[in-house]
């Protein structure tokens, strides 16, 4: 879509700079007069709200961090100094608490959106690439943060996740200890966390820009994933665009400001409330609820280093996405069996997600004993990870493979706005 | 097909909830505290009772660190007068924090003194360092309070049930020296239980003894003081310290809401004008 540039600068000043520095151009072209599809739903408005989220979790995170000390021995109490004594210290901690809760919200459903509508196939590979390296950015930053307030999770989940690495063959421990900054998870973990946690939004902030590129230069895809053909099936960003973008934003912000006024621990754990103590084991240590799926990953496996490559390879396979789905059709409107597979795959991540929330040998149907296969009852939650991940795995290594070979896909439409126009409202 | 898959799955996410359960307890019992809910706030007079309730007989064994005298005068707080909008010009903040004890050092001579407390100062803590308080506990550290009501799965239900909830073991159940057996606690008693091993007591075994007693507690506002009364008042007063800005979070988030949906209707309406002739 980069096509070629209409803007024409108004002013004295604007014609000075705009041979100097074609900033404004550059922003012209970008978000005033982009082509954008006609035919985009709702779904397509979760990139600007990612946007809305990473500004909050800067600014909030800012603020917090003039208040915030990194130190083992003081941080839950500065953490608690901020909810009580800094002046809207509360807002500032549960904006940016919630507010990673509902980064995740987004950047799940933006994934999924892309998943549906094909938005990684040719040429858009780039764009998924840089899109899956912000959300490994963003798992890292959002794991290192929660470790901030030093509480009981805090604790107990670095070193579960930072133990992980002990996994690898002979360097395993070195490289923990490398992490740790030491022989345990400590102050001068927190401190490096804290570093990191710093440093990691901005170079998420650099690739969105990468990734904003790469969408600039290939054109947003759409629900019917045909590219558009002519300029009846474009409208320019502003205003139409920029007008829907800001409704939903308005609409996710009531739900994150229900969250925020309205029930800011829902989405935390009690024992983060407790500060930590690397004496006492918590009963169940189970990490943040964007984690839960990939944790049960882990956790499915009985073979530590295994766990631990079934859980990157489970982040692999997005990654490899554009080159395991073989079908010539973007859109899944197109394509009832796919349609039928991602509805499975949807419901496997959340029961994925369950099972990482609960502890493995506790019954799926209380009550009832089966047979014990691998050590444990085929009644448990263990086992039910067990299936989804074989599921999940088998989703993208066989599902996206085969299918595009051998599935019907119904008739396409010509452009977009032949269905658009004759319409036809589905989806 | 998209909208009917995801409202499976969020039902899904619904039906299930977030079960955490690991060993048998019992559920708390429900209690209409008058701060739940979107328009819930503290009953000023059940944070007085509970405050006198801590102070009489919970602050000889646990501390609450976070918490300032000060604390009481703020907006939302147990003493709480809109005469002493600055809570340390409070008269009964003043009078209060002047009946503690506070251990301090001598600026002139360095040696270790006691002294009135001020509004300023935080809660003093029973015991000096972790150790003495293990020492007179039976070898077990009563934790903090400041944060209990958020600390525990059932916040302040959870409390009231545990205080109240010191039971008679059932028959086959060994107690053992210093323990209570209390089905509200979390915890597991099977190594203790001698009855049927399908049928474990629920809870586990906590080392503080009952601490509430009728009548421990004289209530200055008249209300008869019965152990489910100082419970739940204790219960009120710990949510109170755990979440000071309760009231001033809910008033702020009515105001946020009320001019999102306001804005959300505006821009609702824009996005129709500007489409109003664009299918799409
Ligand atoms: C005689 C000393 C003593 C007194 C008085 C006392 N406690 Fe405790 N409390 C303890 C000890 C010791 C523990 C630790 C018990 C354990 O972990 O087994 C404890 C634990 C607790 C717990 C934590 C239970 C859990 O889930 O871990 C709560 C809540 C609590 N006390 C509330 C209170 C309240 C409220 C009062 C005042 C009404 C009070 N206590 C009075 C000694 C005391
Ligand atoms: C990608 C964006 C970000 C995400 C996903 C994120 C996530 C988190 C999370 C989950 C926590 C723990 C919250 C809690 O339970 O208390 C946290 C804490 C914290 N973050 Fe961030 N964060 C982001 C950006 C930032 C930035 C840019 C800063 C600024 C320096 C920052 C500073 C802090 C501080 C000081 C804390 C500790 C205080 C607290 O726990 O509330 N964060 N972050």
């Amino acid at each position: 879509m980069s096509g070629h540039s209409t803007y024409e600068p108004k002013t004295g000043f604007e014609r000075w700079l705009d041979v100097r520095l074609p900033i404004v151009r550059l922003g012209y072209d970008s978000f005033v007069d982009y082509p954008t599809p006609r035919n985009l739903n709702y779904w397509w408005t979760f990139g600007g709200i990612l946007s809305l989220c990473l500004g909050v979790q800067i600014i909030s995170g800012i603020v917090l961090a003039m208040h915030y000390t990194p130190s083992a021995g003081a941080a839950f109490a500065s953490v608690e100094h901020i909810m009580r004594d800094v002046n809207y210290g509360w807002l500032l901690r549960y904006m940016h608490a919630n507010g990673a809760s509902m980064f995740f919200i987004a950047v799940y459903i933006h994934m999924l959106r892309g998943v549906y509508y094909g938005s990684y196939k040719a040429p858009r590979e780039v764009l998924w690439i840089l899109g899956c390296v912000i959300y490994l950015l963003m798992m890292a930053t959002a794991f290192m943060g929660y470790v901030l307030p030093w509480g009981q999770m805090s604790f107990w989940g670095a070193t579960v996740i930072t133990n992980l690495f002990s996994a690898l063959p002979v360097v395993g421990q070195a490289i923990t200890t490398w992490l740790w900054g030491g022989f345990a998870v400590d102050s001068a973990t927190l401190n490096r966390f804290f570093s990191l946690h710093y440093l990691l939004p901005f170079m998420i902030a650099g690739v969105v820009v990468l990734h904003v590129w790469a969408l600039h230069v290939v054109g947003q895809n759409n629900p019917t994933g045909i590219d558009p053909k002519s300029k009846a099936d474009t409208l320019p960003f502003t205003p139409y665009a920029t007008v829907k973008d800001g409704f939903a934003m308005s609409l996710f912000l009531i739900l994150f400001a229900v969250f925020i006024f309205f029930m800011p621990n829902a989405m935390g754990h009690p024992d983060n409330y407790i500060p930590a103590n690397p004496m006492v084991t918590p009963p169940h240590i189970v990490p943040e609820w964007y984690f839960l799926p990939f944790y049960a990953i882990l956790r499915a496996i009985p073979d530590k280093l295994m766990g631990v490559l079934a859980m990157f390879g489970a982040i692999a396979c997005i990654f490899a996405l554009p080159w395991l789905d073989t079908s010539k059709v973007k859109s899944m409107r197109y394509r009832p069996q796919a349609k039928l597979y991602f509805f499975i795959f949807l419901v496997a991540c959340v029961v994925l997600g369950f099972c990482g929330a609960r502890l493995p040998d506790d019954q799926v149907i209380p009550g009832l004993k089966t047979l014990s296969v691998m050590d444990s009852d085929l009644n448990s939650f263990v086992w039910l990870s067990r299936i989804s991940t074989a599921y999940y795995f088998g989703y993208f290594l066989l599902v996206m493979p085969l299918l595009g070979l051998f599935e019907k896909p119904l008739p396409t439409p010509e452009t977009i706005s032949s269905p658009v126009l004759g319409g036809d409202k589905k989806d | 097909m998209l909208r009917k898959v995801t409202l499976f799955a969020v039902a899904l996410a619904l039906v299930a909830g977030p079960a955490l359960a690991s060993g048998k307890v019992r559920e708390p019992h429900p209690v209409a505290f008058s701060f739940e809910g979107p328009f819930g706030r503290f009953d000023q007079a059940q944070l007085q009772r509970g405050y006198k309730v801590y102070r009489e007989v919970c602050a000889s064994c646990h501390s609450m660190n976070l918490v300032a005298f000060r604390n009481l005068g703020d907006k939302g707080g147990p003493f709480f007068d809109p005469k002493y909008p600055n809570p340390n010009d409070n008269p009964v903040v003043k009078a209060l924090a002047a009946d503690s004890q506070i251990r301090d050092i001598d600026g002139e001579t360095g040696d270790a003194i006691q002294r009135p407390g001020i509004p300023a100062d935080n809660f003093p803590a029973p015991f000096p360092n972790d150790p003495a308080s293990r020492a007179s506990n039976g070898g077990v550290l009563p934790p903090d309070l400041s944060m209990m009501a958020k600390a525990r799965e059932g916040g302040p239900e959870y409390i009231a049930s545990l205080l109240t909830g010191f039971v008679t073991p059932p028959a086959g159940l060994t107690v053992g020296p210093g323990q209570h057996y209390n089905p509200w606690f979390p915890g597991d008693v099977s190594s203790a239980w001698s009855g049927d091993h399908a049928h474990v007591p629920e809870g586990g075994f906590i080392a503080m003894a009952p601490p509430l007693a009728p009548d421990k507690v004289e209530f200055d506002d008249g209300t008869k003081s019965t152990v489910r009364q100082q419970a739940q008042d204790v219960a009120a007063f710990l949510m109170w310290t755990a979440e000071p800005k309760m009231e001033e979070r809910k008033q702020m988030g009515f105001s946020v809401l009320i001019f999102l949906v306001l804005f959300s209707g505006l821009l609702y309406a824009s996005y129709r004008r500007v489409w109003r002739n664009e299918s799409h």
